[in-house]
């Protein structure tokens, strides 16, 4: 199976590239557009922020890629909410493959979240296997609100979007590779999909 | 809802951790990366490696370190001890850290924490402190809180803040090594003045310490090194102890 990790510069991407080792495959890392496009599977990585993530995608062209793609596409983290509609962080518009918006968590709660929460109403085939209310692990300051295209759910001040699900794309919040067996339970089941 | 984190802390020299640990069924107790597999299967939440060697070698051997553990686990770990730049930090990330940890640098050159934060995200940059109270200030300690500064406790913490630090990992000096518990009353203050997590080191000496960080002291996370490495507490015995008790943690 060839697995691409989208490698556009916004990240720490290696500790995913170790997850994709430990389950028994091998992970290259790639910003080549023909290289994604024939992929069997297609991680979408990002760490840092918004605006400037979303700049890098244009500078190699792959905000034009990223939503044709037809096979099973993973987004992780900022990958996910680069996924969304836009982002309050740096007003940037993202790639649009799901239709909510990402906003700034209120002050009643610490930003960032880190550390690990509990996901709730799973409901993709990407949770095969796994328990309500799990614990996975999360660093984030911005979140999508709950909405049609979510397939867990996270509380944190407000109930909001732990996965999102359209078609061919998966999209976490959290971080599978850093989520211990769940984590790599999700991963596995992404790659069997 | 967002557990209360455990972290164990594990000093590292040469590529070899240090302080005696008392691991029987450990085969080579000086492997970091086999203490940190036990750690991560016993439930910790994260792990944190401290170097504290001072050779030229230490840059290479720590990201080969690194490299190794990041291979082999899946949980989130810091790596702190003399990171002084953006390309200390970007090694370490490369070679599969989650987050790094400054401290000294940073008071030296408060800037390093905007560059660090503006090239990485807050999300991996960990500001540690080591604070202990002189003629009842809290002081800013340097060098592993042998050197004092005359910048106050809280008034270094909210700037930290300011200047886009993910998390900050306090260690009161006047705690460390006593075992009678952690310095939950700067913590609350901490972690009441600032809105980014706060991690309390120094002082654990038992479960009932942990309740009290976690209660008390409003600590988001608790790191502690001898209590676990010599197997008095049990990761997966004080989580079961503290879910008891109310507090939220992932088991």
């Amino acid at each position: 199976m060839k697995i691409v990790i989208i490698n556009y510069g916004a990240g720490n991407i290696q500790s995913i590239k170790f997850a994709i080792k430990r389950l028994g495959h091998t992970a290259i890392l790639s910003n080549d557009v023909e290289e994604i496009r024939n992929a069997d599977r297609v991680i979408f990585p990002g760490v840092g922020e918004a605006s400037s993530a979303m700049a890098k995608l244009w500078e190699s062209g792959l905000h034009d890629l990223i939503p044709s793609l037809k096979q099973p596409v993973l987004g992780i983290c900022l990958g996910m909410q680069l996924m969304c509609n836009a982002s309050e962080e740096g007003g940037t518009e993202g790639l649009g493959i799901f239709d909510v918006n990402v906003l700034k968590f209120g002050t009643t709660v610490k930003v960032p979240q880190i550390g690990w929460n509990q996901i709730t109403n799973l409901k993709s085939q990407l949770f095969k296997g796994i328990n309500e209310k799990e614990h996975i692990y999360l660093v984030h300051s911005f979140y999508a609100p709950v909405c049609a295209e979510t397939i867990a759910e996270c509380e944190y001040g407000s109930r909001y979007s732990a996965a999102l699900q359209k078609d061919n794309f998966y999209a976490t919040q959290f971080h599978p590779e850093k989520s211990s067996t769940v984590g790599e339970n999700i991963l596995f089941n992404f790659l069997k999909m | 809802m967002l557990a209360k984190r455990i972290i164990p802390c594990l000093d590292i020299k040469d590529g070899r951790t240090v302080k005696g640990i008392n691991f029987v069924d450990l085969r080579d107790a000086g492997d970091p990366v086999e203490l940190a597999e036990i750690y991560s299967r016993e439930g910790a939440d994260e792990l944190v490696f401290l170097d504290i060697s001072a050779t030229e070698q230490k840059r290479k051997t720590l990201a080969d370190l690194v490299y190794r553990i990041g291979e082999k686990i899946n949980i989130p770990f810091t790596v702190g001890g003399g990171i002084s730049s953006v390309k200390d930090v970007d090694i370490l990330l490369q070679n599969g850290a989650d987050k790094v940890s400054v401290n000294s640098s940073a008071v030296k050159n408060p800037r390093l924490i905007n560059d660090l934060v503006a090239k990485f995200g807050s999300q991996c940059i960990v500001v540690a402190i080591d604070a202990k109270q002189i003629d009842g200030k809290w002081t800013v300690h340097l060098v592993g809180g042998k050197v004092p500064t005359e910048l106050d406790l809280f008034d270094w913490a909210k700037e930290v803040e300011r200047r886009g630090a993910g998390e900050i990992l306090f260690t009161s000096m006047d705690n460390d090594g006593t075992k009678d518990g952690f310095a939950n009353e700067a913590l609350a203050r901490l972690s009441t003045e600032l809105n980014i997590p706060i991690i309390a080191s120094g002082g654990a000496g038992n479960m009932q310490h942990f309740t009290d960080t976690f209660v008390k002291g409003k600590a988001d996370a608790a790191l502690a090194a001898s209590v676990f490495h010599f197997k008095e507490i049990e990761i997966n015995d004080l989580k079961k102890e503290l879910q008891k008790e109310g507090i939220p943690v992932r088991l």
